[in-house]
């Protein structure tokens, strides 16, 4: 090779341990600029493995390019970008850097060509996103980074056992699409299933997420989720499995979304929907589903994160964070309102928006496929995200009653990483040809056919329609929706209270008592062996030969009998 | 700004935009008449099929979320203060 290649990856990783250094305008310009440098790194990437080293009798390839996995780092490198534009404000100076690991680890995964890279790097990630978590400062923050490392770690602790059986089986280390045909690719695909937010243990999104600063939730919207649909669409493309698991993934974002009061829990669980909606096209798995995927993943990361700077932007500015307390803020935050209301039409796929042209592939594959059930569920579950995360995440913040609150626009970096990423968000819908030639197939979709239009437009106009009509039903109260961390949070600690330790203190008081038995035996031996206890004491010879008699006669009854 | 009076609380203005919504829903499911929709499976060919089944699929979200509430919703101190 007569170049030599940077590992983007790591670049944002060394860059973010170097940005604590920084201060002022100097550290400002950083935190955007720094990702911008790795997205020229990630275009630098040659097709094919770029470099390898040997470790333990296998070839690594640290970095390996195409154009899904360039897809994928571009758009963590964007999103980089524009979470370091929103959070310049941050006082907290642990969570940018650690954001910037997270950013670069996800990089790294994206553009791993071997399955122990993307192993390092995604343990890296989960190690990221937790101080992100952590750095928030607060004791419920504390908590859920707790909650949510454990469930990660137990991801990753399946995904080694998964990858190492894979090497022992193969002797390969490469990472590329794999069959569902051995113990070992199981576990591959349910470490990466714990990423994704998929059932049953789905709950650590929704629990950890709202918990993080206003900042840093558009963090953590952006990478786990979505490198877990990356790898699946690598690893695993065209598992029926996932149709399934997507779907269910889908309705369960939706409903738990209509019930919740947290803004930014609402978008929680649209964050499971929409990877819900993308493992249904991994799971379809022809050209068409696979792209659909791949461009909803890099539509959806941000206005996923648009929606989520707003619901920050509001949090920032009212210190609230509930659906009942807000409302009506469209008076004096006309410009967050405006870009939460674009999000909010990307998300529904409205036409002139992101979501348009690229929630329509994953539909049109099942289409192609014929799939008629599979289609009405998905056409079902995108209508359902422009109800629960379109209209009713815009209508209760920003419109509703009056709360009485007036807060002012957020400071400036805010609203212009709002800006941009609206921008982007219109922008790809109108002129989406640049997305469509970085995706890894051919596209010959044409997004604006007026069938295509006049069918999305009935959908959402009619499900607006069922929201305000059913509106006295959505009213929000003071309440959460137990979910499967309940399990986590209160079941196996009852558990352990009340049978556990009853079991621990039972078995303890047996040790006891059979170490009691034991000492007191031995002691009882030692003391009849004794100078002059019975055993060691001189005998008479008349006593010896009556119990030499007694035995005889014993022997001779027992005989006998 | 006016906010007391904000131009979307006023009856009036709030009547309107409903007049205009409920317009804009009736031109598209009219605008069938001359778009061609190639309807790709039976069920789709029924006139206006998008708008009735937008407005079935939501309301029925909504009676399953209602639904779930009955049996999981809690107040939301159930995990202690400030849902920690």
């Amino acid at each position: 090779m007569t170049e030599v290649l940077i590992h983007p990856g790591l670049v944002l990783i060394v860059g973010a341990l170097l940005l604590p250094l920084l201060r002022g305008t100097l550290r400002s310009v950083a935190v955007v600029a720094l990702p911008l440098l790795v997205l020229a790194l990630v275009w630098q990437v040659p097709d094919g493995p770029a470099g390898q080293l040997r470790y333990l009798d296998h070839t690594l390839t640290p970095l390996q390019g195409d154009k899904l996995s360039r897809l994928f780092a571009t758009l963590f490198s964007l999103m980089a970008a524009g979470g370091g534009l929103f959070a310049m404000t941050q006082k907290s100076r642990v969570e940018v850097p650690a954001a910037f690991v997270y950013a670069g680890s996800a990089i790294g995964v994206a553009l791993a060509g071997d399955l122990v890279t993307v192993f390092v790097f995604w343990e890296l990630m989960a190690v990221g996103s937790t101080l992100v978590l952590w750095s928030q400062g607060t004791e419920a923050a504390y908590r859920a980074a707790r909650r949510y490392l454990m469930i990660h770690l137990l991801g990753g602790v399946v995904l080694f056992a998964g990858v190492t059986g894979h090497i022992v089986d193969t002797g390969d280390v490469a990472f590329s699409r794999m069959a569902l045909d051995s113990p070992a690719h199981w576990l591959i695909l349910i470490g990466f299933l714990v990423n994704a937010g998929a059932p049953p243990l789905s709950a650590w999104l929704p629990d950890a997420y709202p918990e993080a600063s206003w900042s840093g939730s558009v963090f953590l919207s952006a990478f786990t989720t979505k490198t877990a649909v990356y790898v699946l669409i690598r690893g695993f493309p065209g598992a029926e499995l996932l149709i399934w698991i997507g779907l269910f993934m889908a309705f369960y974002g939706i409903v738990y979304g209509l019930l919740e009061n947290d803004i930014r829990r609402i978008l929680a669980y649209t964050i499971v929907n929409q990877s819900g909606l993308m493992m249904v096209g991994v799971g379809i798995g022809t050209e068409m589903a696979l792209d659909g995927a791949a461009a909803q993943a890099f539509v959806g990361v941000i206005y996923v994160a648009l929606l989520l700077m707003s619901a920050g932007s509001v949090m920032q500015m009212t210190g609230k964070r509930k659906c009942t307390e807000l409302g009506g803020l469209v008076r004096t935050m006309p410009l967050t309102a405006a870009c939460g209301v674009i999000g909010a039409m990307a998300i529904s796929a409205f036409p002139l928006t992101s979501g348009f042209i690229s929630k329509s592939m994953v539909s049109q594959a099942a289409l192609d496929g014929h799939h008629p059930w599979i289609w009405l569920l998905l056409t079902a579950a995108s209508v359902g995200a422009c109800l629960h995360a379109g209209i009713k995440f815009s209508w209760f913040v920003f419109f509703q009653k009056d709360s009485g609150l007036r807060p002012a626009e957020p400071p400036v970096s805010m609203r212009w990483a709002m800006v941009l990423f609206s921008l982007l968000c219109v922008a790809l819908g109108i002129w989406p040809e640049p997305l469509y030639a970085l995706l890894p197939y051919a596209v010959n979709y044409v997004p604006y056919t007026g069938a295509h239009v006049v069918t999305q437009l009935q959908l959402l106009l009619f499900s607006g329609l069922a929201f305000f009509v059913l509106l006295p039903y959505l009213k929000r109260s003071l309440t959460i929706t137990l979910d499967a961390d309940w399990l986590w949070r209160i079941l196996l600690p009852a558990l352990l209270r009340n049978v556990g330790m009853p079991l621990v203190r039972g078995w303890n008081m047996l040790v006891h008592a059979a170490y009691v038995l034991i000492t007191e035996s031995t002691a009882l031996v030692l003391y009849q062996h004794r100078q002059d206890g019975r055993f060691a004491r001189t005998w008479s010879t008349r006593s010896m030969a009556l119990w030499v008699l007694v035995l005889l006669l014993g022997f001779l009854i027992l005989y006998y009998v | 700004m006016d906010e007391k009076n904000h131009w979307l609380d006023q009856p009036g203005n709030v009547k309107l935009l409903w007049r205009g919504f409920l317009l804009v829903l009736l031109l598209t499911v009219v605008a069938e008449f001359w778009i061609p929709m190639h309807p790709h499976f039976a069920i789709e060919s029924i006139f206006g099929f998008n708008a009735w089944y937008g407005f079935v699929v939501c309301a029925l979200m909504i009676g399953l979320a209602k639904g779930l509430a009955l049996l999981l919703e809690r107040p939301d101190t159930y995990y202690g203060k400030d849902n920690d």
